[in-house]
């Protein structure tokens, strides 16, 4: 009888236990956050870290962030769950998916809840370039988060090898030509060893040729996201000099260049330069067995590079009390020792000028300059290519890169006919 | 007993009922979704600035204008009528080799059916490496030889065909399975009896062995087109459908449509197509093939 009575008390006092948890649960604000990973090392365990930080910080949130695959599968993801009524209020998706998300009337300005003059500050604290992608119709729609540039890797034993001056890389696309033509190496038969310079064309041959026509001094599109300037004379004149540096100059292979494989292509010195993302920058500093440099992509007119990466959106269907709690993590996790610890273990740019006066980023670039040359960069930086109807415009873009790459059309001719394709996708935004 | 009376009617219910459970799940999955994607491709895609409108048949129209469905129908068609015929070939000789008594038979055929067990990206992701130009294995074998080895994936010539020999190599090995069972239930006394009469070899396969193989040989050539429509784990990261969708094939560029456009009622109707392609195929091969088969 006791001993029924014991467990019996033991059992109330255990389900009050679990009640009074589950009230305690109730009062918290429940948080759902999507990310994507797209570049190697151990992302989904900095993320958890960092929420672990933010959660100890704010016992009155909880947060579950979902590792949702690559920035393709983590928008899929995202907006099934949300047509499905499953919980969700953050995600971090491509930052050039703004126009759709808006199409889909899935996201929310910013500035309807950031409304106290510290969030407004805080929306002014990260670099302009970095900004562009989300701020639409004169409102705030994405916070920059993962974000990289196009930077320049060279090697600098092959610039010492042929005689040139490994602390001087190409600042320019005509000593980008010269010098990679002295950087060619060929065997007795006739075979290349190496090549001058490599451009990836796979994959994200947009983002690429964003950076060559930003250098001849062309925007691919405007603001409202309606208008697209593939077949002007700059843009024509920026593709025929990529295509060039493999048909006419004979310093990289002709072709579409892998972008998944280029990495391996440079760290085996069968390129002296690469084009590539700064996201790279760990990978190729830890498998490089030569001396590298990094360097700002070169001019033609200017200096020039697209952003990319990705951005912080807050979803439509979120109570008062959601959007605030969201705007807390987001803030957390964009703080500026937040920020540089985030740069320093992946890569990515640090998203605003302060992260790079804290003391961890400051010795960080110290050890390793080239942490730095994305940050400089980002003054010539601009936008990456996003447009309403975003995927089948790029799609055009992408396509008659690669046509015009492998031969198949001229770059006139490429370029008139992914313009008039893309005017009549983007008639009915005007 | 008289139809409709009461128990043929507690019969009728009582198996009504019974496949109930069945008839609710191939509904749910299989009837329904094919329906509401016959409905959705004559329909606009619905955003929150543009609300979704009945067009009838401008999906089919728009499809029929695009050159990318038709690059990519094409792709398709090459794809389909290179790796069926070749893998089923391929297939066939690796049965019948390791049919035969040899040295480490166990090892030879779990060589051959080992490409079957890894995961198509997995492959892809191997493949990549042998294609890649400067630092692949096919460069370094023709770079022993003097060669130049040619952008294999970044040239519109020869991705198709690299696709297509990926999807061989993963595929005979798993026809030769059922190859190898079917040539392992063929009576002896055939063979007996035709090297007795004197055949060649090559005369048995023709006139004995491979007709026997037949019911195989259909099954497997189902299969086989099936797989080539709806197996395209290795675009994603072979290449990605390019250059200038030179590789890209029909089910991708559905893919492509629905998830990366966002237009899921254009990818209805190309999912439509599909689907009438693969009914149409698939009701071809029984009806004209079954008839030429034999049976024991």
């Amino acid at each position: 009888m006791r001993t029924t009575l014991k467990k019996a008390a033991i059992g109330l006092a255990a389900a009050s236990a679990v009640l009074g948890l589950a009230a305690a649960a109730q009062a918290k604000t429940q948080l759902t956050m999507y990310y994507p990973v797209a570049v190697g090392g151990p992302l989904t365990k900095i993320v958890d870290d960092l929420i672990a930080g933010f959660e100890k910080q704010n016992p009155d949130v909880s947060v579950k962030a979902i590792y949702a695959g690559n920035y393709d599968d983590a928008r899929v993801k995202a907006l099934a769950a949300l047509n499905s009524g499953e919980p969700g209020q953050l995600a971090v998706l491509y930052a050039l998916d703004s126009y759709e998300l808006i199409e889909q009337g899935a996201i929310i300005p910013f500035d309807e809840f950031a409304t106290t003059p510290e969030d407004k500050t805080w929306l002014k604290s990260f670099y302009p370039a970095l900004m562009e992608n989300g701020t639409i119709q004169g409102k705030t729609w994405g916070i920059p988060f993962q974000r990289s540039t196009i930077v320049m890797y060279y090697n600098k034993d092959a610039f010492k090898e042929v005689g040139l001056d490994p602390e001087k890389p190409p600042q320019n696309w005509d000593e980008l030509t010269k010098m990679s033509q002295k950087l060619v190496k060929k065997e007795a038969d006739g075979t290349v060893s190496r090549w001058g310079v490599m451009v990836p064309s796979t994959g994200y041959p947009y983002w690429m040729f964003q950076a060559f026509a930003m250098q001849n001094g062309q925007l691919l599109m405007n603001n409202a996201g309606n208008e697209v300037y593939f077949d002007t004379p700059a843009s024509v004149e920026a593709l025929t000099y990529w295509r060039d540096l493999g048909t006419k100059y004979g310093v990289m292979p002709t072709g579409t260049i892998e972008w998944a494989t280029l990495r391996q292509a440079f760290t085996e010195g069968k390129t002296a330069i690469m084009w590539h993302t700064t996201g790279n920058l760990t990978a190729v500093k830890d498998t490089a067995k030569f001396n590298f440099g990094v360097a700002m992509l070169p001019a033609m007119k200017q200096r020039g590079s697209p952003t990319g990466g990705g951005n912080f959106y807050i979803f439509k269907k979120t109570s008062k009390e959601e959007q605030q709690a969201a705007l807390k993590l987001i803030k957390y996790l964009t703080q500026p020792e937040r920020t540089a610890e985030w740069s320093i273990k992946t890569g990515y740019v640090g998203t605003r000028p302060d992260a790079y006066e804290t003391p961890a980023l400051k010795k960080y670039a110290q050890e390793f300059p080239p942490a730095v040359v994305a940050r400089d960069q980002l003054k010539f930086a601009s936008a990456e290519f996003s447009t309403y109807q975003t995927g089948r415009v790029r799609k055009l873009l992408s396509d008659a890169i690669q046509a015009v790459l492998t031969g198949a059309k001229q770059p006139k001719e490429a370029m008139s006919e992914a313009q008039k394709q893309a005017d009549a996708l983007l008639r009915r935004y005007k | 007993m008289r139809i409709g009376g009461p128990v043929a009617i507690r019969n009728q219910v009582y198996g009504w009922l019974l496949l109930t459970p069945a008839a609710f799940l191939l509904v749910a999955f299989t009837h329904y979704p094919a329906v509401a994607t016959l409905a959705q491709s004559f329909f606009t895609q619905g955003t929150a600035l543009h609300p979704s409108k009945f067009i009838e048949f401008e999906n089919y129209r728009f499809m029929f204008d695009d050159p990318v469905f038709w690059k990519v129908f094409r792709n398709n068609a090459i794809y389909s009528s290179i790796t069926v015929p070749t893998s089923i070939a391929f297939a066939i000789l690796m049965a019948i080799w390791v049919n035969e008594k040899l040295p480490l038979r166990g090892l030879v055929r779990m060589a051959y059916f080992t490409p079957t067990i890894l995961p198509m990206i997995a492959v892809a992701n191997i493949w990549l490496f042998f294609y890649t130009p400067e630092i692949g294995l096919l460069d370094q074998i023709l770079g022993r030889f003097g060669f130049q080895s040619p952008n294999w994936l970044g040239n519109t010539d020869t991705v198709l065909g690299c696709v297509i020999v990926l999807a061989i190599w993963k595929d005979a090995g798993f026809f030769m399975i059922f190859y190898l069972a079917a040539l392992q239930s063929l009576p002896v006394e055939l063979e007996e009896a035709a090297r007795l009469e004197g055949a060649s070899r090559w005369y048995y396969f023709r006139r004995v062995t491979f007709p026997l193989l037949m019911p195989t040989t259909l099954f497997v050539m189902i299969n086989s087109l099936i797989n080539s429509f709806k197996l395209i784990d290795h675009l994603f990261i072979l290449t990605k459908g390019g250059p200038d969708n030179a590789s890209s094939l029909l089910l991708y560029y559905i893919y492509e449509v629905a998830f990366s456009f966002l237009d899921q009622a254009y990818a209805s109707t190309l999912t439509v197509v599909l689907l009438a392609l693969l009914a149409l195929l698939a009701v071809g091969q029984f009806t004209i093939l079954d008839k030429r088969i034999h049976y024991r």
